[in-house]
């Protein structure tokens, strides 16, 4: 790839007392890229996706997002990153527009600016016609369209996406990878964790975390082609199988 | 007998319709999937057969018994495990079965031997001492299910059983449903994964409120009606824009590795090597395939828009 590097992790590790939830992961991941994030649960992917935001300090290795260092300069990465957890609160009790403002807000956005940030939001995202109806009232595929929204308000160059289509019905998370595609295209880096295979196939890359260390990272093409099997939910099933069965 | 026979049911929330008079039989010993959009009614149909919401019109009975006047009595032979959050986190594993096991009043000489069964199957032992909340989400899904199992219940009603599960969990998961219902058990269970779906007995498919379609996975397959092609190629966005575009085409689906298509008449030979020329060669295979419970779903979306 010919696109700048916009994160980058060198040996980075992450320990809990004794338990090393992240170990001496390496990854370098470029603009208007779409990479994937996969593991099976407690595979130290939330770990690792909680460093790069700035929001949890490495225990060893070192890494920067947007050129700046995940050690030091935490304050200044939450400014250039967007962050979509799964678990996310959206307030419920507020319509669609009214999210939009509270997190304009919450990120200093100027009135105006928030106000054509929502305008150019609705369009791209396709909410308008939902824009004053309760977030509680609304089905989950629009929940998570939002959250999006939410997440890039303050057009940052990197986003996060914490499992975004986990329960999702099969036309919705269409719906939602259009968007993705949308948002790497506009010339964003896309970090995108899910556990959904033929999203996987979606990314360009793919890397695979299994008890806290990266056990694959390729392209689904080529990682198909590697272990001889006709699918991702095949390379998944066939590495963590084996990795567990090693223990 | 029936396990659950649903006649003419119907909900409401205020203006809503929540699930429009729908009629619905799970037979003793099945393995029923439902699915269906967000939104269609899928959770208020099953806390409704739970006795968790009273019918505002028609009648749901299980076992034979009504869900508006005979709510212990259906409680105590069903299971129900909600679609987020039933545990405690701040419990352990092991604390969590008790209390379940505690409002269910299972006798305690029996409580030791159904916590081993449940140990086993779930494999959770070496972690009965952890609290919930620091479980895996695979982990936690198999102690929910645990828990609604305390009281061995004859009815499961599982709700997205596997939100937010990994491919090898959910793999186990689906093992341990299979040998739940070759005890003999009844499971009405709804999933957003299709791949989960095709391993039910049967599958209703739930949109706006109403069941559509009711019937074996297979013979769901096959009565879809569309000439329905797998496509394969270098550069799937590309083809598929391509094909959307085309005016003999339905649909077109991402899927993963591949690009299905609904045709509405059988293309050539000579329009499909058209077609690759057109697409610079990016387009490199095509076949005839039969639908996928996914394609079904995706489907009948499409019409009721």
């Amino acid at each position: 790839m010919n696109e700048a590097i916009t994160v980058k992790t060198n040996q980075l590790t992450r320990r809990f007392g004794k338990f090393v939830a992240v170990d001496q992961v390496s990854i370098e991941v470029y603009q208007k890229e779409i990479f994937g994030f996969l593991g099976a649960n407690g595979a130290g992917k939330t770990t690792m996706i909680r460093m790069l935001c700035g929001l949890l300090k490495p225990s060893d290795g070192n890494g920067t997002v947007a050129g700046l260092d995940i050690k030091t300069q935490s304050e200044i990465i939450k400014q250039n990153i967007g962050y979509m957890s799964q678990k996310f609160s959206l307030y419920e009790d507020l319509t669609i527009s009214e999210n939009i403002e509270f997190y304009g807000g919450v990120y200093g956005l100027s009135r105006e600016k928030i106000e054509q940030k929502k305008d150019e939001l609705f369009k791209q995202l396709r909410l308008n016609e939902y824009a004053k109806k309760y977030t509680r009232d609304l089905p989950l595929g629009i929940r998570q369209r939002l959250a999006l929204g939410s997440a890039l308000l303050h057009d940052p160059p990197i986003i996060f996406l914490d499992e975004p289509t986990s329960g999702v019905d099969p036309k919705a998370r269409r719906g939602f990878w259009d968007l993705i595609y949308q948002t790497a295209e506009s010339g964003k880096t896309v970090f995108v964790t899910t556990h959904y295979m033929d999203e996987a196939e979606y990314c360009h890359r793919i890397s695979i975390m299994q008890q806290g260390k990266l056990i694959a990272l390729d392209s689904p093409a080529h990682l198909r082609e590697k272990y001889q099997k006709k699918s991702m939910q095949d390379v998944f099933i066939s590495l963590v199988k084996t990795e567990v069965g090693g223990n | 007998m029936p396990a659950i026979e649903i006649r003419n049911f119907s909900k409401n929330y205020g203006d809503i319709q929540a699930v429009k008079s729908i009629n619905l039989t799970i037979r003793e010993g099945e393995l029923f999937g439902l699915i269906g959009p967000d939104g269609a009614g899928k959770t208020t149909l099953m806390r409704s057969i739970c006795t968790l919401l009273v019918p505002d019109s028609g009648s749901i009975l299980v076992d034979d018994m009504d869900v508006t006047n005979h709510v212990a009595e259906i409680r105590s032979i069903l299971g129900y495990m909600p679609q987020r959050f039933s545990l405690y986190q701040d419990l352990s594993a092991e604390q969590n079965l008790q209390f379940f096991a505690d409002i269910f009043s299972v006798p305690l000489e029996e409580r030791e031997k159904r916590l081993k069964e449940l140990y086993h199957f779930s494999r959770l032992e070496p972690f009965k001492k952890r609290t919930a909340g620091a479980l895996s989400g695979g982990m936690k899904q198999k102690l929910a299910l645990s828990c609604a199992l305390i009281h061995t219940p004859n009815i499961l009603v599982l709700d997205e059983p596997t939100f937010g599960v990994d491919p090898v969990s959910r793999q186990e998961f689906w093992e341990i449903l299979h040998s739940i219902k070759k005890e003999g058990k009844t499971i009405f269970v709804s999933t957003a994964y299709m791949d989960e779906a095709d391993q039910c007995d049967r599958v209703a498919l739930m949109s706006s409120g109403k069941i559509v379609n009711c019937d074996t996975p297979d013979k769901l397959k096959e009565s879809f009606k569309f000439l329905l092609y797998k496509l394969e190629g270098d550069n799937l966005r590309r083809i598929n824009e391509f094909f959307k575009s085309l005016p003999n085409i339905l649909n077109t689906q991402l899927f993963g590795d591949s690009i299905h298509v609904n045709f509405k008449q059988n293309p050539s030979e000579d329009e499909w090597e058209h077609w690759k020329k057109e697409t610079n060669q990016v387009l490199t295979n095509w076949q005839r395939i039969t639908p996928s419970i996914e394609d079904i779903f995706l489907n009948v979306e499409e019409k009721t828009e």
